[in-house]
């Protein structure tokens, strides 16, 4: 249909030039109706137009608005975990079990002393009213089953015993805290609620004695995991993810740098360096589990290397992003121009001068901003490490690269399997910090391409 | 502790025998030169460098053979001492007595009998005398390898040529870990592989269309006495294990192409680069997110989402629903499809637009009839891909669609993926080598070849793109 159009659209111009040079038009009649067909066609061949690109325009909108609701719902959900809910409790510590003979704290006293039963029992006799087993340990629930462990820190810090009875702020259980936020939902039926009725009417008069408040969650960002969500943090995460990843550059970056070196430099042309390539090429592409599997396969069943450790994380991931690096490194090095390379090697310098010594600082803008590109990437990989055991419940910090640990998209993982409402809330601020560093390790990397980029 | 010190302490021993052995062969070679007065072949650096590679490289490589070889020989020994001293134990308590046994040694735990102490008195003992050997091996490798190099040094030793060469053959050595890597995956995953077929047939593994690897359905009917079929195996029958995967990796399609593939035609020749400057960084940031993330999104919004639409028009939609797993695993790929089919539309010759457009074509006729017929090849390259990648995906569906296989193309309903699969299997307690475990081995090899096929497919096809306007 718009072919032929665009076919008379050419026989009209031709006529007109002839009839202007004197020439009968035997098809005068019959141009005028053309015309006015074409105009008619015009406007919806224009329409056309403009609903494509409006097509377009769409697409992009759509894939923007789902980034919009994606981030929204993560922040949302995340922002409140900054915060912990804490309720005072009036404790009188007793001195005589804790100290020793020079009023100072006795560490292996204080450990043995049974802090949370205290903790307990001084709430327990703010609630005169409750009595029964059953009741007691209700009450009791509305504190964090940590809340011992949290004041004998607590005091342990302090270094000594004030007298007398006294005001401590300890950590309110996770459902607590859900209801203080305002996450839960009291009037749903009691036997679907987590806190229960009587719960309720305890929450409320400690609620109206002003003896509960939102304080800063620092335990987030100084803990490990645990199974109560009000002490479990991402510190031993972001360690195990910063060990694995320094492995992975120390690994990575080397090696790609020299095979990619090697690629440009002094591969010579054959099937050898074909199967390279392709390798290379395939490898990026390879799905990340299959690397998971071979971790499981080579390093820890036939090298017998230590399961959830960075160490072998790392090796993974490294052995994942070589390919990327390898491939960016080469970007870099074809960018810098050949008359630097003729110089060089004009100059009377050795192939392998002119690669280390000239094209390689040249391109290190390149490879850098490559690299760190991969290692974001690294930095979000999941599957892998589950794969050779990081996905374990660690309580510990990692001290060492042989260390169990587990990363932080994995904690992430972790969390959101986990059944407590609490731990949701964690697990989208854990995204936030995750997509945080990846945002700051791309800008720099965006910084870097800037600042050194040359046009030559 | 200790033992770090000793590394570190040997790290440094090491560091400065390496720049001993370079200012040593430095100043010999200084000095003969300035005694004979011969010109030196190469640069006087280059026979310093030289010294300390012969130092360093013999000493670095045997240190690394030995890290690997050293505790099994010793655990070995160690282990055959304690089958000789508990004759009558099982070889599955062995393995517990040898953790045991490490944990005593290493101090961790106290020995809970006197045949324990002992053995773990001698298992350190035995340690501390590798320890000790090792360390001397490799000061007596750094010694001989830098007498050697030192003997050798003279101003006619084309010492650059000797560094050039160990360098350029070490950078090829990095080049061939690209092909070692591929042939490690896939000797183990074969290796492993090949095991679970000796148990399972590959008829009933590849065409089977029963998949329940926890439950055990031949009890009784093997026998009681055959222990390790009977507690570990189900059916591996993977046909709705790779139905499930690919109705996911189409509902994600169905969602990607068509977003992904206009966001590329605005991108490419409708947007100005203005407006292109700031919508491809931010499709990017897309391509960015972690994939957990995407599956946090679909398994704990997308998902309820669906059920609670589908309750509204009455349709039973299962809270692991196909449908929000591959509509999220579709929102990760937009930007993978919208970024390669712009680098295809954009490397279409300008020629063709030029001409398309001065025969008077709107635009949107241009892109269609023109620039798309020939951007096809490379279009299709990019969605096999964008396939491949669907394919390989892991955790979104690991956190959003279902575990039990079910036979069926429903989109509403839970199905599962090989991915979720290997997860599954090698996440539990299982035992390392039961059939189970050697079955996510095999699902492995079979998401390995076809991604691989999907991707040399894909290369193919859009090789086709450049050789025609060549």
């Amino acid at each position: 249909m718009c072919r032929a159009n665009w076919g008379s659209d050419m026989n009209n111009r031709s006529d007109n030039t002839l009839s202007s040079m004197g020439v009968t038009n035997l098809y005068s009649a019959t141009t005028d109706t053309r015309m006015a067909h074409i105009e008619a066609g015009l406007k919806k061949r224009r329409a056309a137009s403009r609903r494509l690109r409006l097509y377009g325009v769409a697409a992009i909108l759509t894939a923007i608005g789902f980034l919009c609701i994606l981030l929204t719902t993560i922040i949302s959900n995340g922002y409140t975990a900054l915060q912990q809910t804490e309720i005072a409790v009036a404790i009188e510590v007793p001195a005589n079990e804790i100290l020793d003979d020079n009023g100072l704290i006795d560490k292996e006293k204080s450990r043995n002393y049974n802090w949370g039963g205290l903790v307990k029992r001084s709430f327990r006799k703010e609630f005169p009213e409750v009595t029964g087993m059953l009741d007691q340990r209700s009450l009791g629930e509305l504190l964090s089953a940590n809340a011992g462990y949290d004041l004998r820190i607590q005091i342990e810090k302090t270094g000594s015993v004030e007298s007398g009875t006294n005001i401590y702020w300890v950590k309110a259980s996770d459902d607590v805290d859900m209801l203080m936020k305002g996450r839960m939902d009291r009037t749903i039926d009691e036997k679907m609620r987590r806190i229960k009725d009587n719960q309720l009417v305890w929450f409320d008069k400690i609620v109206a004695d002003g003896s509960i408040r939102l304080a800063f969650n620092s335990t987030f960002f100084t803990a490990a995991d645990s199974r109560e969500p009000e002490s479990a943090g991402v510190l031993g995460a972001i360690v195990g993810s910063a060990m694995a990843l320094i492995v992975t550059v120390m690994l990575a970056l080397p090696l790609a740098v020299m095979a990619a070196v090697y690629l440009e430099y002094f591969a010579p042309p054959g099937r050898l360096t074909d199967f390279i390539e392709v390798n290379v090429n395939n490898l990026a592409a390879v799905p990340s589990i299959v690397f998971g599997l071979l971790g499981l396969a080579v390093f820890l069943g036939f090298f017998g290397m230590p399961r959830s450790a960075p160490l072998v994380g790392g090796m993974v991931l490294a052995l994942m992003t070589l390919p990327t690096i390898i491939i960016a490194t080469r970007a870099s090095i074809r960018a810098v121009p050949t008359s630097i390379r003729d110089a060089a090697l004009g100059l009377g310098a050795s192939p392998m001068q002119t690669a280390l010594d000239h094209v390689l600082p040249l391109a290190a803008p390149g490879i850098l901003t490559g690299t760190i590109i991969g290692i974001a990437q690294a930095l979000g990989e999941t599957a892998p490490l589950i794969m050779i055991g990081m996905v374990a419940f660690i309580v510990d910090v990692p001290a060492s690269f042989t260390d169990p640990a587990t990363a932080l998209p994995v904690q992430i993982f972790i969390w959101s399997d986990s059944a407590e409402r609490a731990f949701y809330e964690r697990s989208s601020l854990a995204i936030m910090a995750l997509l945080l560093f990846l945002i700051s390790m791309n800008l720099t990397a965006v910084l870097l391409r800037r600042k050194f980029e040359k046009k030559w | 502790m200790t033992f770090f010190t000793n590394d570190v302490t040997l790290l440094v021993i090491t560091i400065l025998f390496g720049i001993m052995a370079y200012k040593l062969a430095r100043g010999r070679i200084e000095t003969s030169v300035a005694i004979a007065g011969v010109k030196p072949h190469s640069l006087v650096h280059y026979y310093g460098v030289y010294a300390a590679l012969w130092t360093l490289v013999p000493a670095l490589i045997l240190s690394l053979i030995w890290a690997f070889a050293a505790d099994p020989l010793i655990l070995n020994t160690a282990e055959a001492r304690l089958r000789i001293a508990y004759p009558s134990l099982p070889a599955s308590f062995l393995d517990l007595k040898m953790a045991q046994l490490q944990n005593v040694a290493a101090g961790f735990i106290d020995a809970p009998d006197d045949i324990m102490a002992i053995e773990a008195e001698k298992l350190r003992a035995s340690m501390d005398r590798v320890d000790f050997a090792r360390v001397l091996t490799l000061l007596s490798v750094m010694m001989i390898g830098f007498l050697f190099s030192f003997n050798r040094l003279k101003p006619q030793l084309k010492a650059r040529v000797a560094y050039e060469g160990f360098l350029r053959r070490s950078f090829f050595a990095a080049a061939v870990l690209a092909i070692l890597t591929t042939i490690g995956i896939i000797s183990s995953l074969l290796f492993e592989a090949y095991r679970f077929f000796s148990e399972i047939s590959m008829i009933d593994f590849f065409f089977g269309t029963h998949w329940s690897p926890m439950v055990s359905l031949r009890e009784g009917v093997e026998g009681a006495e055959d222990e390790a079929v009977a507690g570990s195996s189900g059916s591996f029958g993977m046909v709705p294990v790779m139905l499930g995967t690919l109705l996911v990796a189409i509902i994600a399609m169905l969602v990607a192409v068509p977003i992904g593939l206009f966001s590329a035609i605005y991108t490419a020749d409708f947007a100005s680069s203005k407006v292109r400057n700031v919508i491809k960084p931010m499709l990017e940031v897309l391509a960015g997110i972690p994939t957990v993330v995407y599956g946090f999104f679909a398994a704990l919004t997308a998902a309820p989402f669906f059920r609670d639409a589908g309750l509204l028009v009455g349709l039973d939609v299962s809270s692991q629903s196909a449908l929000a797993a591959g509509g999220v695993m579709g929102i990760m790929i937009i930007p993978f499809i919208s970024s390669l089919s712009d680098d295809v539309i954009t490397a279409v010759p300008q020629s063709l637009r030029d001409g398309a457009l001065g025969l008077g074509s709107t635009r949107a006729e241009t892109m269609l009839r023109v620039v798309l017929p020939a951007a096809f090849p490379g279009l299709v390259g990019a969605f096999l891909l964008a396939i491949s990648r669907a394919v390989g995906e892991t955790m979104i569906v690991v956190m959003a669609a279902g575990v039990a296989a079910n036979l069926t193309i429903n989109p509403l309903e839970a199905v599962t993926t090989v991915t979720v699969q290997i997860v599954m299997l090698l996440t539990g307690d299982n035992e390392f080598d039961s059939v189970k475990t050697l079955s996510a081995f095999a699902l492995g090899i079979t998401l390995f070849i076809v991604t691989l096929c999907l991707n040399i497919a894909a290369l193919h096809v859009s090789r086709k793109l450049g050789q025609r306007y060549e």
